[in-house]
This record gives structure tokens, C-alpha cells and sequence, in this order.
């Protein structure tokens, strides 16, 4: 149908129809896929919620005398950064915590500072402190080295998630008495509530289940900056179960995302402090979908209808890793306000922003119709995935 | 019959003044106590809901007044930072009374504070620090 050095001819002489995967969903319903596909060149997607496999890697400019970070310890704001690479390089993963910190000693604590919040500090242009102490060498004689530096002042500094998109998660309730605190928010007891971690009909690989479209090498909105696909993500599952239609049936697909964290915006990444769990970072993503052929359409036409999650207790069968049925509910459903769980209706609340999703996926749009960001062909595709024809 | 869900702060030498018991036996309002901090030789402070006739909880309001309690409305003591608040809507499955909830429309959180009882689930809730309590 198109390839995307069509599509990207047409983004750059200005004639390229994007589409969020909202807006498809009524597009496909009014003139068919076909017609759909004919008509709309790329769809946009967006999701907007906590992502704790996130962190950071820099460079620090190298002082005189020089000094080697490497095999030394390294605190930024009092939080311990990772420093097993070269002599200036460093890496905080958004979950770290101060080490005097309480955690969860004075339960459920309230994880106010870590890794997550000296991320966003940087991206808000604010200086953190570096504290290093190490053991000296002949060429990097220097033992100590302590400064406020802000993104400005690192030679480089990059965004990496080893894991994020997941293509479909859990909803997670709780069948125990008391309230737990979990990664995926507060649960009251005795099915208090449901927390889902999705944006449904606009989460990025819920709109390519079969992974035809993207792969290694493929570009994004990340943060507000044009990242790329790196590498599947871990816990990737390459042949997931299916329901009618190739969506997973449980989590599956995963993408290990990388970016530059100087070009990022505070706007689309917040440091999250999960109570009773820990330091957590907001992440704003949005995967772009070339139109390469019919069947792309008919699964960017995936509705809120069509999406159904697995219901997880987190009590017991999460933590100790048991599998238990406790049945499926529809996105649709989850937004509704309340589902049905062995006859009681429960409330239900998100982890993940629709609403930032539905910005994110619009903003990517507006910067693909005016020419900032152009499509990107996969290298190779992803485990367990085909290429669509167009692509391979 | 109306209702009004009030904050009642009282000084230190008002501690032991039975305010709650006058306000049922002498105004005639039934209370509600949704909150309550009360620490000797230190400031009290209640959130209660009465019901009764407007006239009666305007006059056991004069009553608190005239008494050197300071009384609030509650919307003043918990607020919803819009600016904040990435509106995962997190807070609104917690929420007991509806004060918090989804606009069908924008997917966004809307906080209703004449619905809120400071019940401070939400305040759990939410990660990005958009819910604050004031009591």
C-alpha cells in the first residue's frame, strides 16, 4: 500500500494524514478499513504513567586532577548512583532511594525523594548534587569530588528503559482484609477497588499486537524528544497466548526504549512517589504506526470494547506468583467508573493518564503533520515477530 | 432540614468546653464528627457535619464563634492541584464519596470538595503529591 519512504515524502512536502488511534477507531467504524487505510498515512499513540524500569546514564566533564568514578561510590542528592562503568560515567535508576532514607520502616512510607524526582530535577533544568569518593590511581589521581551540576554541565546524559510498553497488563485488585500498598497504587480490602495501568484503545502496542509495524531502530515520542526503540525490553514475550482478533492475553510485548535526556521535557515525565512501594518515573510515550497495508488499520481500529485485561489479586496469588482465574474486563469497562467482580461492583482507578495519553498522541501528530518528526524503518524486527511486508 | 460539613479549630483554653454537647442540646443539630485532633494545652480541631434547620447552624455557629472558635468551610482544608496532577485518576476508585471523579468528556479528575468528608484516602492515592490536606 505505502512504504515509509512514502510516508515520509509526503510528511515532508506537508501532504501526510496522521490519525490518533482514537480518532481511527470512529474513522474505521464510518468508512471501513479499507477506505480507512487509503486515506490515513500514520497513526499516533500515547500512554502516560509510571515506568520503574527507568533511569538515566551521563558523563561528567572531568576535573583536574582527574578522577575515576568507576569502582568508587558516587551519591547524586544523597541517592547512590551506579559507578562500575569508565572513569565518568554514571547511571541512577529511577527507584533509588537515599540510603539514610526510611523506606518502609514506618508503614506504608511515603518514598518522598529518589532516583525519579533527580531525573525530573535535571529535565527542569536544576542542579543536583555529585559526591564521589574513590581510591585514586596514576592516571586518575584524584580521591574525592563533590559539585552541583545540572544538564548542562554533563558532556552527555540519555534516557534508557530497559522495559517499557508493555502490551497489555494486569488489573489489579486485592481479596485480602486489610489495605495494601503496591506498584500498581492503593487497594482496599476485600475488593475495595480495581487499578488498571493502560490507555486502552490508544496504548502504543495494543494498536500493532503482532508487532508488524515496529521494531529495533524504530522512532518515538519520548519525553518529549525523539527516542528510539533499542532492543525488545526484558520479560519480552516473543509468542504469547492470543484472543480472537491478536491481542495478548496477558502481558506480553515489551520495548527497551532510549533517548536524550537533554532534549526532554518536564512536561512529559514526572517523578512519582508511590506510597507503601517506592520511587517510581511518569514516562510520556507515544509510538507512531506507519499504514503499510489493510491489516495495520483494521488493528489501529481496536476500541476500548475490544481490550480485555486479566483481573490479578495482589494479595496473595501476585507476590507469591500463583496464577489464579478471576476472569477479564474490558477497558470500556474499567472506564466506566466500576466493575463486577463475583457480583459486587467495584470502583476503579488508573495508574496510567488517558488523558495525557490522548496529548501526547495529538502532539505527536501535530509534529509529524508539520514536518518534525519523520518515521524511522526497523533494522530488525522484534523476537517472535514478522515484519509487515512493507517493512521487511 | 440542611446540612453543613464545617471545620471547627479551638484554642487551647477551649479544650474542655463540651461544644459538640451544647451544639445537639441546645441548638438542636445533629453532628456528625468526621474527624477529630484533639491534643491538651494544644489547638483543637474537629470536622463535623450538622444537620438541622438553617436557622439552628447559623445560631450554633454564632454559638462556636462567640466561644473563640474559629470556624471553616472544609472546602479550604483539602485541595486538588491541577497543576499536578497528571490525572491518572488513581484517587477516584479510593474515594468513598464521589468528590473525586473522571469528566466523561476529557478523562480528566474532577474534585467536587462539598462532596469530600477528609477521609484522606486519596491523599495515599496519588503519587505526584496533587492532593493536600490542610488539617
Amino acid at each position: 500500500m505505502r512504504s515509509i519512504e512514502e510516508i515520509n515524502a509526503k510528511i515532508k512536502a506537508g501532504k501526510v494524514v496522521v490519525a490518533t488511534a482514537e480518532e481511527v477507531v470512529g474513522i474505521v467504524k464510518e468508512r471501513g478499513v479499507k477506505e480507512a487505510a487509503r486515506m490515513v498515512d500514520v497513526v499516533t499513540t500515547g500512554t502516560f504513567g509510571p515506568m520503574c524500569s527507568s533511569g538515566i546514564y551521563f558523563n561528567i566533564k572531568q576535573t583536574t586532577p582527574k578522577i575515576k568514578c568507576g569502582g568508587g561510590r558516587v551519591l547524586v542528592d544523597g541517592v547512590p548512583a551506579y559507578a562500575g562503568w569508565a572513569a565518568a560515567d554514571i547511571m541512577l535508576g529511577c527507584t533509588a532511594l537515599p540510603e539514610d532514607g526510611p523506606r518502609n520502616a514506618v508503614y506504608p512510607g511515603l518514598f518522598k525523594y529518589g532516583g525519579a524526582h533527580i531525573i525530573e530535577k535535571l529535565v527542569k533544568g536544576e542542579k543536583v548534587k555529585l559526591e564521589v569518593k574513590t581510591y585514586g590511581t596514576d592516571c586518575y589521581p584524584r580521591k574525592e569530588y563533590t559539585a552541583e551540576l545540572g544538564l548542562d554541565d554533563l558532556n552527555d546524559a540519555v534516557m534508557f528503559n530497559p522495559r517499557n510498553s508493555y502490551q497489555l497488563y494486569n488489573v489489579a485488585v486485592n481479596f485480602s482484609k486489610r489495605t495494601i500498598y503496591t506498584y500498581m497504587g492503593v487497594l482496599k480490602g476485600r475488593l475495595g477497588n480495581a487499578n488498571f495501568g493502560t490507555t486502552g484503545a490508544l496504548s502504543p502496542l495494543l494498536n500493532d499486537p503482532e508487532l508488524r509495524t515496529v521494531g529495533i531502530g524504530t522512532r518515538v515520542f519520548f519525553c518529549g524528544a525523539q527516542g528510539y526503540v533499542a532492543w525488545p525490553g526484558t520479560q519480552h514475550v516473543p509468542e504469547p497466548a492470543r484472543l480472537e482478533g491478536g491481542l495478548p492475553a496477558s502481558p506480553s510485548a515489551t520495548l527497551a526504549l532510549i533517548g536524550n535526556l537533554k532534549e526532554m521535557d518536564p512536561a512529559y515525565l514526572r517523578a512519582a512517589s508511590i506510597v507503601g512501594y517506592g520511587a517510581s518515573l511518569a514516562v510520556g510515550y507515544g509510538l507512531p504506526i506507519p499504514v503499510v497495508d489493510e491489516q495495520v488499520m483494521a488493528q489501529c481500529a481496536v476500541s476500548d470494547e475490544d481490550i480485555t485485561y486479566p483481573i490479578v489479586d495482589y494479595s496473595e496469588n501476585y507476590p507469591l506468583g500463583r496464577s489464579a482465574d478471576l476472569g477479564r474486563v474490558s477497558m470500556a469497562q474499567l472506564m466506566s467508573g466500576s466493575i463486577e467482580i463475583d457480583g459486587k461492583s467495584v470502583p476503579t482507578g488508573g495508574m496510567a493518564s488517558r488523558a495525557r495519553g490522548r496529548q501526547i498522541a495529538g502532539e505527536l501528530k501535530r509534529r509529524i503533520e508539520a514536518g518534525q518528526f519523520l518515521l524511522a524503518r526497523p533494522v530488525a524486527a522484534l523476537p517472535g515477530a514478522t515484519l509487515a511486508e512493507a517493512l521487511a | 432540614m440542611a446540612k453543613k460539613k464545617l471545620v471547627f479549630s479551638f484554642p487551647p483554653l477551649l479544650i474542655h468546653e463540651p461544644v459538640t454537647s451544647n451544639l445537639i442540646r441546645k441548638y438542636d443539630l445533629e453532628v456528625n464528627l468526621l474527624r477529630a485532633r484533639i491534643q491538651p494545652r494544644e489547638q483543637g480541631r474537629i470536622v463535623a457535619e450538622l444537620s438541622g434547620t438553617p436557622e439552628s447552624i447559623s445560631a450554633g455557629v454564632a454559638y462556636l464563634e462567640n466561644q473563640g472558635v474559629q470556624v471553616d468551610t472544609l472546602i479550604q482544608e483539602i485541595r486538588h492541584y491541577s497543576d499536578r496532577c497528571i490525572n491518572c485518576t488513581a484517587c477516584t476508585g479510593v474515594c468513598p464519596t464521589d468528590a473525586l471523579t473522571v469528566d466523561p468528556e476529557s478523562d480528566e479528575v474532577v474534585f467536587e470538595a462539598s462532596h469530600c468528608i477528609m477521609c484522606e484516602a486519596c491523599l495515599a492515592a496519588c503519587s505526584y503529591g496533587a492532593m493536600e490536606s490542610l488539617f
